[in-house]
């Protein structure tokens, strides 16, 4: 065989093996939403493929009605735009210290930040939980964002952007006039916008998708997240065996973030890529 | 001559004289009033949390108790003779010891797989990533249906090669292998990307080097990629051993720790003995301890971490 004919044969070979792997991977998630649009109550063996006959919306109209998922909709949004809007603050403010400004116990205060990256807020369950009882923010919104608004992976993935950041723009900057917040907003913020980008999606994503937190500290529906109305529902329909109606709950629930990833690919992939390099 | 030298810095560096020592003095209280958002919320949520578990765990402290009784370390002891505690740590372990080397290994191999120019590289790529972006309890809500017995995928799918009728979750021997087969589902995508852009930081003379020695493509990735991809690796390592003693969503929904606490991981056995047994001494012993197994995992991340920031500076 010739090398160019070899080389294809190869390339023919990554294309049907890595596929096949490919396609086992994204196989539960075709089988959720074709399963999704099934007549409601048909089972039988081919519930298991992913061809359906009749697609339907009936399902989602009755997981709709099942649950509140405008209200966990709604929930979600508040707590994973409130996170990050405040980390965005806070993480800019002392990433800036850190990144530029001399004082004492630097090292110290930065060691006792990275402190929060080893013993991740889900190990704290518990004293966290007693902390928000005694604040009275149980069943609130707020009791489940409070304990994320400082990040310390934020504000060491911000620290080494505005460390490259050049001296002499910051210095034509106080020349100016500018203090140091205007010049943390006019030059630092700026510049470091993929970085804020980057973290803001890896922010996003993690708080929207997590479960425990916010299953603790809610007891009723008035603050609940999707993850944890999606849990509640899947109980109650799983002892039906009512798989359609569980599909549907799950696309419901996993169909904002994997839309706007459709949209943002690139950038999801890039910013969750950079998020290891740096953190 | 004086002053010529002092109106020369003046044009060669402005700066100099923008900011003078005494101005930087009176801003002394700046940088901590910058950290002092960050530090609030750290205090109240990371470290005094950690103390207060310490405290707790000295207490006899549950539902029925109305006053917190000093019992010193009775919690722990009461520990040691727990068979259930000494089957979650045999359980963690086992998890542990199943998901990180496998996930890590696939990561890897699917990275290195990926790691060229084709039309379908970023499909590919995307199949084995989007996991990350769904919900734990969400992809365990699929997962359910996967292992359901008589008609789930896998006994649809796989009868000739596992055998049908296998009650996957309701097994003993079974429920932490498919819990496992799940996490590792949903996590090697995310660990790829890391692989990934470390392959991007090899050079490609190297490779060069080794084909004009004649090395096999085995050869090269034993001398070069392997060893170069280094500090990557163990990267991922500490990252995933952090995340196995954290991911319990899925056991929420999918064995409530069951079948006889043999799926049963330390940080679902706290929020069981918190929040439905209401022992909060126990527990906060407990969180102690989990504290204790990622502080150890962390003294080793340290040394990693601290390198990573060395190579970038």
């Amino acid at each position: 065989m010739t090398p160019r004919g070899s080389r294809q044969l190869v390339t023919a070979l990554w294309a049907l093996g890595v596929g096949a792997m490919a396609f086992v991977w994204v196989f539960p998630l075709l089988w959720a939403f074709s399963t999704s649009l099934r007549a409601p109550g048909q089972l039988g063996s081919q519930i298991a493929s992913l061809w359906v006959h009749h697609p339907t919306f009936a399902n989602f109209r009755e997981a709709w009605s099942d649950a509140p998922f405008l209200r966990l909709y709604y929930n979600t949004a508040v707590v994973v735009f409130g996170i990050l809007g405040v980390q965005l603050v806070t993480i800019t403010l002392a990433a800036y210290a850190f990144a530029r400004l001399q004082f004492p116990g630097r090292d110290l205060l930065f060691r006792l930040f990275l402190l929060q990256l080893m013993v991740a807020p889900s190990a704290l369950i518990l004293p966290n939980f007693v902390t928000i009882r005694a604040l009275g923010l149980l069943n609130t919104r707020l009791g489940i964002m409070i304990p994320y608004f400082a990040s310390a992976f934020g504000t060491f993935l911000l620290r080494q952007a505005f460390r490259s950041v050049p001296r002499d723009l910051e210095d034509a900057a106080a020349i100016d006039g500018c203090n140091s917040l205007q010049t943390i907003w006019h030059v630092f913020v700026p510049l470091a916008r993929p970085t804020l980008v980057a973290f803001s999606i890896v922010s996003i994503v993690y708080h929207y998708n997590e479960f425990l937190w916010p299953l603790i500290i809610t007891d009723t529906e008035r603050a609940r997240t999707v993850t944890v109305g999606l849990a509640s529902f899947t109980q109650s329909a799983e002892s039906g065996a009512q798989w359609n109606l569980i599909a549907a709950g799950t696309v419901i629930v996993i169909l904002p973030l994997l839309a706007v990833f459709v949209l943002f690919q690139r950038k999801f992939v890039e910013s969750f890529m950079y998020s290891g390099l740096k953190g | 001559m004086q002053d010529q030298t002092e109106v020369r810095r003046f044009v060669a560096s402005p700066v100099a004289l923008a900011r003078p020592a005494a101005l930087r003095r009176r801003w002394r209280v700046q940088p901590y009033l910058f950290l002092l958002p960050s530090l609030a919320f750290l205090a109240t949520f990371t470290y005094y949390p950690i103390l207060s578990s310490l405290e707790m765990s000295l207490y006899r402290v549950t539902a029925t108790v109305s006053h917190p009784t000093f019992t010193g370390l009775r919690n722990y002891a009461g520990l040691a003779t727990d068979p259930i505690f000494r089957q979650v740590l045999r359980n963690s372990a086992e998890f542990l010891a199943g998901t990180v080397p496998v996930t890590v290994a696939l990561a890897l191999v699917l990275a290195l797989l990926l790691n060229r120019a084709h039309a379908l590289t970023t499909p590919f790529r995307t199949a084995f990533f989007y996991p990350t972006l769904l919900p734990l309890v969400g992809a365990a809500a699929i997962w359910l249906f996967v292992y359901t017995p008589g008609y789930g995928l896998i006994d649809v799918y796989l009868r000739a090669i596992v055998g049908g009728g296998v009650n996957w979750l309701g097994s003993p021997a079974l429920a932490l292998p498919a819990v496992m087969i799940l996490t590792i589902w949903k996590n090697a995508g995310y660990y790829m990307l890391f692989y990934l852009a470390g392959l991007q930081t090899i050079p490609a003379e190297l490779y060069e080097a080794g084909r004009l020695e004649g090395a096999s493509g085995w050869q090269q990735f034993r001398a070069i990629t392997f060893p170069l991809l280094g500090p990557t690796t163990l990267f991922v390592l500490l990252i995933a051993s952090i995340n196995a003693f954290q991911s319990v969503d899925q056991i929420w929904l999918m064995t409530g720790g069951g079948p006889d606490n043999t799926t049963n991981l330390l940080l679902f056995y706290i929020y069981q003995v918190a929040f439905m047994f209401f022992d909060l001494g126990k527990a906060a012993a407990l969180t102690v301890f989990l504290l204790a197994v990622l502080m150890a995992i962390a003294a080793l991340s340290f040394g990693v971490l601290e390198r990573r920031i060395h190579y970038e500076v």
